[in-house]
């Protein structure tokens, strides 16, 4: 076989930047990281409330520092978009069956809301009650 | 509408540019006027020296994809007049290596195809004398879409895990091997599965989903293999779970 000179083009570092749905793609991504803090702050709440008063006073104090707020606010923006793509993608990756008949995707979405809000309720019962 | 439009074409002769460049042509625009015939156009009245794949011109070859304003896109289904008043930047589809012009290299994807083996295997072949093997329509439902690939290579083009990492398997080629997983006669999926479980296999795609949005056919690349990472996932519980008689 002939040798064929071919020309091999860089990927950009700012190849995301460059497709609205690309870049849509890395924050859902970086999205992630967010999701830990928050599994992080709510582990640091629960040790505050479990040392008694004084520690949780502490606890509070801190997290209504700006920063803290600021990035807690932050959080929960990428924590909806999270929330948001991640529903909307489950009918792509899931075909859910209703005996032989497959479940529309609008409904296997509004399923995971429902369940959503289910589990918000009960969180809600649980801290007011 | 104006009676002519600006095509901004990619320009690569191996044996005298270091690197591409743009070249620009006016072409006839007209209502049903397509890219490649565009390019055609070029090629005929213009410039012999153009070079670029086609062959059917009604989207079933899967020859002439190439990124038409930064969107892979086949040219024979995409019309001038969507871009006027202009200029259309055609380039040499995405991620592949580039061999001349608007021609790409896809050796990479005719080596990667077979890993995945995307023919029906059978545990014990019939002879044509016991006849064809029956399908009913629904069993035919289930792997229809995925069988609708015509290997245009539009979805690499698209993904950008395959731009970063072209170890990665891709979405056609697993697209395909889930076309004859599903498919009633085939008993190929352990084989298939052994390959695609790989970090190269599925474990690659992070779900960008653009495969799926290009795809000319909806095939939906992305969800087969969504799919397929459910089923790699599954065969992995089990096997840690399961002794080896039971899996």
């Amino acid at each position: 076989m002939t040798e064929v000179r071919v020309y091999r083009r860089p990927v950009p570092t700012w190849w995301w930047v460059r497709k609205r749905s690309y870049f849509v793609f890395v924050m859902r991504e970086l999205s992630s990281l967010f999701v830990a803090w928050l599994v992080v702050y709510l582990l640091m709440f629960l040790w505050a409330v479990g040392r008694g008063a004084s520690v949780y006073g502490d606890f509070l104090n801190w997290a209504s520092t700006p920063w803290v707020v600021l990035l807690n606010v932050v959080a929960l923006l990428f924590l909806a978009l999270h929330v948001v793509t991640w529903f909307n993608l489950t009918p792509q990756a899931m075909v859910v069956k209703l005996g032989s008949r497959p479940v529309p995707a609008a409904l296997v979405i509004a399923s995971q809301y429902a369940g959503l809000l289910v589990v918000s309720a009960i969180v809600l019962w649980l801290v007011v009650r | 509408m104006a009676d002519s439009i600006r095509l901004q074409v990619t320009r690569y002769r191996p044996d005298a540019d270091s690197e591409p460049r743009l070249q620009e042509y006016d072409v006839p625009l007209r209502q049903e006027l397509t890219v490649l015939d565009g390019l055609n156009h070029i090629k005929n009245e213009v410039d012999t020296t153009l070079s670029f794949r086609w062959s059917c011109r009604m989207g079933i070859c899967g020859s002439c994809g190439m990124n038409v304003d930064g969107e892979p896109r086949l040219t024979c289904a995409t019309f001038l007049s969507d871009y006027a008043p202009g200029p259309v930047r055609v380039e040499p589809l995405a991620n592949f290596p580039v061999v001349r012009d608007l021609v790409v290299d896809l050796y990479d994807f005719m080596e990667k195809l077979p890993r995945v083996k995307p023919w029906i295997i059978r545990d014990d072949e019939r002879s044509v004398d016991d006849g064809e093997y029956l399908q009913t329509p629904e069993e035919l439902d289930a792997y229809k879409q995925f069988s609708m690939c015509i290997n245009c290579m539009l979805c690499y083009a698209a993904c950008p895990v395959y731009g970063l990492d072209p170890d990665f398997i891709g979405p056609a080629a697993i697209a395909l091997a889930e076309r004859y997983d599903l498919d009633s006669r085939d008993r190929g999926a352990r084989e298939r599965l052994d390959v695609l479980i790989e970090h190269e296999g599925v474990w690659g795609c992070t779900f960008v989903g653009e495969c799926t949005r290009v795809c000319p056919k909806h095939v939906d690349p992305a969800g087969a293999i969504q799919r397929y990472k459910l089923k790699a996932a599954k065969e992995s519980v089990k096997a840690f779970l399961l002794p080896r008689g039971a899996r």
